[in-house]
């Protein structure tokens, strides 16, 4: 599941973990292929964005798990007016947002390869596809999703 | 012990505002027309500026409360507050806490307050300062900007649309929040879209900015500042025009509202399933009794959601009660932003809702509501914290 070209072109900000290294399990689980998500060890509590807390037990330092990279559409945007420079060129595209029902429902934002201008139906199940980008500095993977 | 409240304790007793500027154009100083807006407030309430001792606003104002009370000579200043969070979420919440201030003892005269002046500082809400034109980007929006997520509208409009996905609700309902904002501004000279109306045929021709978002579904970018001056219900008595009392006030955020990557656990939401319930709590009201409305337009699909919040209509019903004729002031079921609003009036950021709902309860506005002892503001739907505010006359305590 590697692909050699990006869906937006090159230029966006390239995403890197907090000072504090809070998400930096996941920029770097990202980088090997492989998703990772919070799950809190002593409740079993599921957790994305990252925190040092678990929001339900309260215990700290969470644990990264690795999930499969599969879920389904639960909203999404078809994006007309460029607001980035890098993206004059490159509407209309399309983001999502997934949920994971597998990993307690949480959420991410990709976009939904293939035509930008496609029906998208809410409810629709996605794969996740690792969009490696090694010739940014520092070199970054996002986790891009597809139609089966 | 005693109730604690908000209610008919504090009054608006002035309101001011400069000349509303489409983006960049303003000829002043961003600080300067923070100044002329609250010297018009205390114009308006017949009050000398010296009385004022305290100042609040909201979405980390530019305009400093103590170089205010510097540039204004004020003998004193004691009140100095500051909602947390960006975007018009605070705009009720900055007038509560004014008004906390006065209730409590801590002030008597505050002055609340939004100036800006975006073509001086860079476009509000636009990517900018750390990470616009940086390489590197961590925190929130690391996990949108990547997917091209960016732009307020962008930000929103997945909430929005997984709405309409639930309750069914039409593109038409958004274009009536639309309408109505840009039919009011006709009757209204302050708007920038004053003499520039807006019809069914035109909203469906304008483009796309982010689906389900038209051109005309996103609020405007101005220049301009507007204030109004708070005092306690027995000072209030002594000033030039009739007091405007607060009934009720709110904020705040349901459960991890607003976290990370869009992992709200209510995501379909304008963020007033907790805070609407408190505002008519303290103000011992409900939707029934509000007979006009001024509800902050980001995007109008925030406005979908946050009127069904507030009880206005259930969601399924959404597509029945957001039609035109419903929303207008001249014999509508519920009048919405009748100056025109976000979309029309201008966009400073929200608080020009805030003066048109005192006009509205002293009766004067260029689109008079019927019904207008009690007016109902919403601030910033959305984000995270959001507030509102009942504002009333003397009738209703």
């Amino acid at each position: 599941m590697h692909s050699e070209s990006s869906y937006l072109p090159a230029g966006l900000p390239v995403p890197v973990a907090e000072p504090d290294g809070l998400s930096a399990p996941y920029w770097g689980g990202l980088q090997q292929g492989r998703l990772l998500v919070q799950r809190c060890a002593s409740c079993g509590c599921w957790q994305f964005g990252p925190e040092w807390i678990c929001h339900r037990c309260h215990a700290f330092d969470p644990a990264w798990v690795e999930v499969a990279p599969e879920g389904r559409i639960y909203s999404f945007e078809r994006v007309w007016h460029p607001v980035h420079p890098a993206l004059k060129e490159r509407c209309p595209y399309l983001a999502v947002l997934v949920e994971l029902p597998h990993a307690g429902n949480v959420r991410m934002v990709g976009n939904l390869l293939g035509d930008p201008r496609q029906e998208v139906s809410i409810g629709a199940e996605v794969t996740g596809v690792f969009e490696h980008h090694p010739q940014a500095a520092p070199p970054y993977s996002l986790l891009q999703w597809r139609l089966p | 012990m005693t109730a604690r409240t908000l209610r008919g304790k504090v009054a608006v007793v002035g309101i001011g505002e400069t000349t509303y500027y489409k983006h960049g154009q303003s000829p002043d100083a961003e600080f300067k027309l923070a100044l002329q807006a609250i010297l018009a407030a205390c114009a308006d309430a017949g009050i000398h500026p010296h009385r004022i001792d305290g100042f609040a606003s909201y979405s980390d104002d530019r305009s400093d409360a103590t170089r205010l009370a510097v540039a204004l000579g004020l003998p004193r200043l004691r009140s100095a507050t500051m909602q947390w969070g960006g975007g018009g979420g605070g705009c009720c919440a900055a007038v509560a806490n004014g008004a906390a201030a006065i209730a409590t003892g801590q002030a008597d005269c505050v002055v609340v307050f939004r100036s800006l002046a975006q073509g001086q500082h860079g476009r509000f809400g636009q990517a900018s300062g750390a990470g616009a034109a940086a390489a590197t980007i961590s925190g929130e929006r690391s996990y949108l900007a990547p997917y091209g997520v960016i732009s307020p509208p962008q930000r929103f409009a997945m909430r929005v649309q997984r709405y309409m996905h639930d309750h069914g609700v039409r593109q038409e309902a958004l274009r009536a929040i639309a309408l109505a904002s840009y039919h009011h501004a006709q009757n209204n000279p302050r708007a920038v879209m004053h003499g520039k109306p807006l019809d069914a045929a035109k909203y469906d021709a304008s483009r796309w900015i982010v689906e389900p978002f038209h051109l005309f579904d996103c609020c405007m970018e101005n220049d301009g500042a507007a204030a109004l001056v708070l005092m306690d219900a027995e000072r209030a008595a002594d000033c030039a025009q009739k007091p405007v009392f607060l009934l009720g006030a709110a904020a705040g955020s349901g459960e991890r509202f607003g976290s990370t990557a869009h992992n709200s656990t209510a995501y379909a939401s304008a963020n007033f399933g907790t805070v609407a319930p408190e505002l008519y709590r303290m103000a011992g009201l409900g939707p029934k009794d509000v007979g006009v409305v001024q509800a902050y337009e980001n995007f109008t699909g925030g406005v979908l959601m946050a009127l069904a919040e507030h009880g206005f209509f259930a969601p399924e019903e959404a597509n029945d009660f957001l039609t035109l004729d419903n929303l207008v002031a001249q014999g509508g079921r519920l009048p919405l932003n009748t100056s025109g609003g976000n979309l029309a009036e201008c966009y400073i950021h929200g608080f020009e809702l805030l003066l048109e709902a005192v006009r509205q309860v002293r009766g004067t506005s260029t689109n008079q509501a019927q019904r207008n002892d009690v007016a109902l503001v919403v601030g910033g739907p959305m984000v995270s914290p959001v507030s509102d505010l009942l504002l009333g006359s003397a009738n209703v305590l």
